[in-house]
């Protein structure tokens, strides 16, 4: 398990400001296809929120939204707006890079740099320019991913050399590294075997009370297991191809015992997926 | 105590970050490097245009048919009388003697080495030193035709005029330099090109073309020259037209090997020149209009080699499109 | 037995005949490999000795001397040329491989294989009336334009596929992180292809020292040691090219020696390249 010395004790964020991330009235759209609809979606901060649905109804499309990294889609633009502290994300005066600063990103398949351990953790705070203790924060984000015991004496070895579950939870300390207020997980854990799994669901647990999270997951169970509050996203089909929609989004309890929208309850019980 | 990096810097700006500066910068850099390719191109073209037109002016497009090249001649007021047409041919038939035996070896090795004849062990090692061909400076080539070659085929070649004197290629007797000696040397500096590209043709089949000839009953050779031949026709000709314009090309060992001599004679054992020959023995102390009628001669190679090579190119992307 | 074919058949001696065709045909390729590097080596290696790396040439007849300012020459001429091509042939594929739309980066890549066929001496010829024709001079600077428009397109080949080769995900952990685009080439994408591109920066550079016609009229060459950027500059190429003619057998035994260093410099650049692009990173 992780352990905390006494530095590194999280503070609290204010709580003014409970959310996180907000969606309204979002469409998403490659040229002229309309690939998700109409999303009013709020993500509350220091919660886990999952994206269940099933495949094609454009969950990993919206999580990518909230980092602008659609955006090397040359054909993606949307409508709507997507906030984050009171600025919208996609007006014409943001740096996409900026965004990415504050909203970080962990893939489905573990991307480790082909760079030592060291040096994957520490690339973010060092094209931002951080001028503090560099060993320091690259121990104490190995440390909140749990992997700091596991590597701490082979820091200079390459990253890629790890196994699967240790190069995500690289991966994840590598994006908390730079201190974001939201980490995106865009099926973590699907690259990954059963025990690296639950390392991963713990870690997530204890990350929450120092980063908003948000996760795509293909596993419902995961979700059930992880999440506070889960939306569930479905696709149907219309005349121009399939579109993805935000179906009912409440806290994670009453989704899976108490779902209020028939396609809900029809996919927690697994008729379809 | 660690700080917080990403709320150090505003998310939004008026203007644009440095981020966006030099990322913008930077993108501009790499384009104008990737530009300055074709820019290269024009500006060779343009050149060696400009430099061309005094002789272009006095001597049109004669110079293509015109059999002297005198740098010391009076003519019409002009001094020195310049025609390449003994070059023309001298790299036209070294080119293509070239090319007639540098085809059956190439596409034959081509083949040999793409089927599995051989462990594929073996296959690598071959392919490998059949590249080392190509790696081997022109130059070393010249030197070696000189002192080894050329008395290695006089024998042959006093024997072939003596028996068959009467046919035109074997009209006149062996003297060294020549026509012959300089195209075995080409022959054997375009073979890898013709191997390398004839091969990546024939690899780069589905396999399922294969294994229905098989599957009909085929043996491996009808296979090869019924199936996969015809199928990678194409690649292989883009191969033989990228080996003609580097034997088009080809200065050093010609150079070295030809003769230099401005005459137009069909025997292969008559010494030559070529256009490329012409340019590497003359520039250094040309002055004047032989220089003009220098840079004719290479504009003329220019377009030449560049009519191919483009052809062979458009020939080799729509094959590698497979 | 219906189902075998006599080997005495027409079909199978067919085969048979044209597989020891076929195979005959590689062994006639691979003979004058054989010759050449044989002869290089043993005419070349008798006159290896300390003073063929540190005299200069002698004149016809005189024997001794050696080659050593022909290698300097040969050693600056590349080494500016290197300068010149290296940094524009990896923008070149950087741009090719990061941010041009899929058309234009077709177009260059096809320019870039026509610039590989242009002759080597019509690359000579232009620099010779760029840079020789109006700085009234022969000079070194001239030879290395030459040869680093012949090393240009080597480079951005070699270049473009080691990019092709860094996958995809690793460019969206980096720009997920945040990091701007020239961040993230500079950073990651380029130290990861790096090991690739060094083989192919050591190809080019051994093919630009072995290439003559580039040189015999923009740096000429002299017998003695280099001493300004802005004069003739000897050359290893255009010395072989100068003692091979000759009819002294001393200077025609440096040509061999020549030769054999240009030979050695490209056979272990070529075996090391092999051994290096098959251990990729990915």
């Amino acid at each position: 398990m992780t352990h905390y010395s006494p530095q590194t004790i999280p503070q609290p964020k204010s709580q003014v400001e409970d959310t996180a991330l907000e969606a309204v009235n979002l469409n998403i759209h490659y040229g002229s296809f309309l690939a998700v609809k109409d999303v009013c979606l709020k993500i509350e901060r220091n919660k886990i929120t999952s994206f269940i649905g099933p495949s094609g109804c454009g969950k990993s499309t919206l999580l990518r939204c909230f980092n602008r990294l659609n955006d090397l889609i040359e054909t993606f633009h949307i409508k709507g707006e997507v906030y984050h502290e009171n600025q919208d994300l996609y007006s014409r005066h943001v740096d996409p890079v900026q965004v990415r600063r504050r909203i970080g990103m962990v893939f489905q398949k573990p991307n480790p740099f082909p760079k030592s351990i060291y040096d994957n953790v520490a690339y973010g705070p060092r094209i931002n320019g951080f001028k503090g203790n560099l060993d320091e924060l690259v121990e104490q984000s190995l440390t909140q991913a749990a992997l700091w015991d596991e590597v701490k004496d082979k820091l200079k070895q390459s990253g890629t050399a790890l196994s699967g579950g240790q190069q995500q939870r690289l991966c994840i300390a590598r994006t908390i590294a730079v201190q974001p207020d939201v980490v995106l997980m865009d099926e973590p854990c699907a690259a990954l075997d059963p025990i690296s799994t639950l390392k991963i669901e713990e870690l997530m647990n204890d990350l929450k009370s120092q980063y908003t999270i948000v996760i795509v997951t293909h596993n419902m169970q995961q979700a059930s297991r992880v999440s506070d509050k889960t939306a569930f996203f479905n696709v149907e089909a219309t005349p121009k191809g399939k579109v993805g929609y935000l179906v009912e989004y409440d806290d994670t309890v009453n989704i899976f015992t108490n779902p209020r929208q028939i396609h809900t309850r029809d996919y927690i019980a697994g008729r379809f997926g | 105590m660690t700080s917080h990096l990403a709320e150090s810097t505003p998310l939004i700006h008026a203007k644009p970050s440095l981020g966006q500066v030099l990322d913008k910068t930077f993108i501009w850099i790499t384009r104008i490097c990737a530009f300055s390719i074709a820019g290269v191109l024009v500006l060779i073209a343009i050149q060696v245009g400009i430099e061309a037109i005094p002789a272009i002016k006095a001597f049109g497009l004669g110079f293509i048919f015109q059999q002297q090249w005198d740098p010391v001649k009076e003519h019409d007021g002009i001094t020195g009388i310049y025609g390449i047409l003994p070059m023309i041919f001298g790299t036209l038939m070294t080119s293509f003697v070239a090319l007639l035996l540098a085809i059956p070896i190439g596409v034959g090795s081509a083949i040999f080495l793409s089927e599995d004849f051989l462990p594929v062990s073996f296959r690598t090692v071959l392919v490998f030193l059949v590249e080392l061909l190509a790696a081997i400076p022109s130059v070393v080539y010249g030197l070696w035709g000189i002192y080894v070659l050329i008395p290695l085929i006089r024998p042959l070649g006093e024997w072939l005029h003596e028996h068959f004197g009467g046919f035109f290629l074997f009209g006149t007797s062996p003297s060294g330099p020549g026509l012959l000696p300089a195209s075995l040397v080409v022959t054997i500096m375009i073979l890898p090109t013709i191997t390398a590209i004839s091969r990546d043709a024939m690899t780069s089949l589905p396999p399922e073309l294969r294994q229905a000839s098989i599957g009909l009953g085929g043996t491996r050779w009808e296979t090869i020259f019924r199936v996969l031949l015809p199928a990678a026709f194409s690649g292989i000709v883009g191969a033989i037209m990228l080996a003609l314009g580097r034997a088009m090309g080809e200065t050093m060992a010609v150079t070295m090997l030809i003769g230099n001599s401005n005459t137009v004679n069909f025997s292969l054992f008559a010494p030559g020149n070529t256009i490329s020959s012409l340019l590497a023995n003359q520039f250094a102390e040309a002055s004047g209009l032989q220089v003009s009628a220098l840079m004719y001669a290479a504009l003329i190679l220019f377009v030449l080699t560049l009519l191919v090579n483009i052809a062979a190119q458009w020939v080799v992307m729509k094959v590698q499109k497979f | 037995m219906y189902l075998s074919r006599k080997s005495s058949d027409a079909r199978s001696i067919f085969n048979k005949a044209m597989t020891i065709l076929a195979g005959t045909l590689v062994v006639v390729a691979l003979i004058p490999l054989l010759a050449v590097l044989s002869y290089v080596l043993i005419k070349g290696f008798g006159r290896l000795n300390l003073d063929l790396l540190t005299k200069l040439p002698p004149p016809p007849m005189v024997p001794g001397g050696g080659i050593a300012n022909a290698i300097v020459g040969t050693l600056i001429m590349v080494g500016l040329a290197s300068l010149i091509s290296v940094p524009i042939g990896i923008g070149s594929a950087i741009f090719l491989s990061e941010f041009s739309n899929p058309t234009t980066a077709q177009w260059i890549r096809f320019a870039t294989n026509v610039l590989n066929g242009v002759p080597s001496i019509i690359l000579g010829v232009f620099a010779y009336s760029v840079l020789v024709v109006t700085t009234k001079t022969f000079s070194a600077y001239a030879g290395a334009v030459a040869l680093s428009i012949l090393m240009l397109p080597t480079i951005i080949r070699t270049t473009d596929e080691a990019l092709k080769i860094v996958p995809q995900e690793i460019r969206w952990a980096s720009l997920g992180i945040g990091a701007a685009k020239y961040q993230t080439v500079l950073q990651i994408v380029l130290p990861a292809a790096l090991p690739t591109i060094v083989t192919g920066v050591t190809l080019a550079i051994a093919r630009a020292a072995g290439e003559t016609a580039p040189l015999i009229f923009t740096a000429l060459s002299t017998q003695f040691w280099p001493n300004s950027l802005s004069q003739p500059t000897p050359s290893l190429a255009v010395l072989v090219f100068n003692f091979a003619t000759v009819p002294f057998k001393n200077q025609q035994e440096l040509a061999w020696a020549a030769s054999l260093i240009l030979v050695l410099l490209v056979l272990t650049t070529s075996i090391i390249s092999r051994f290096a692009l098959r251990r990729k990173t990915y």
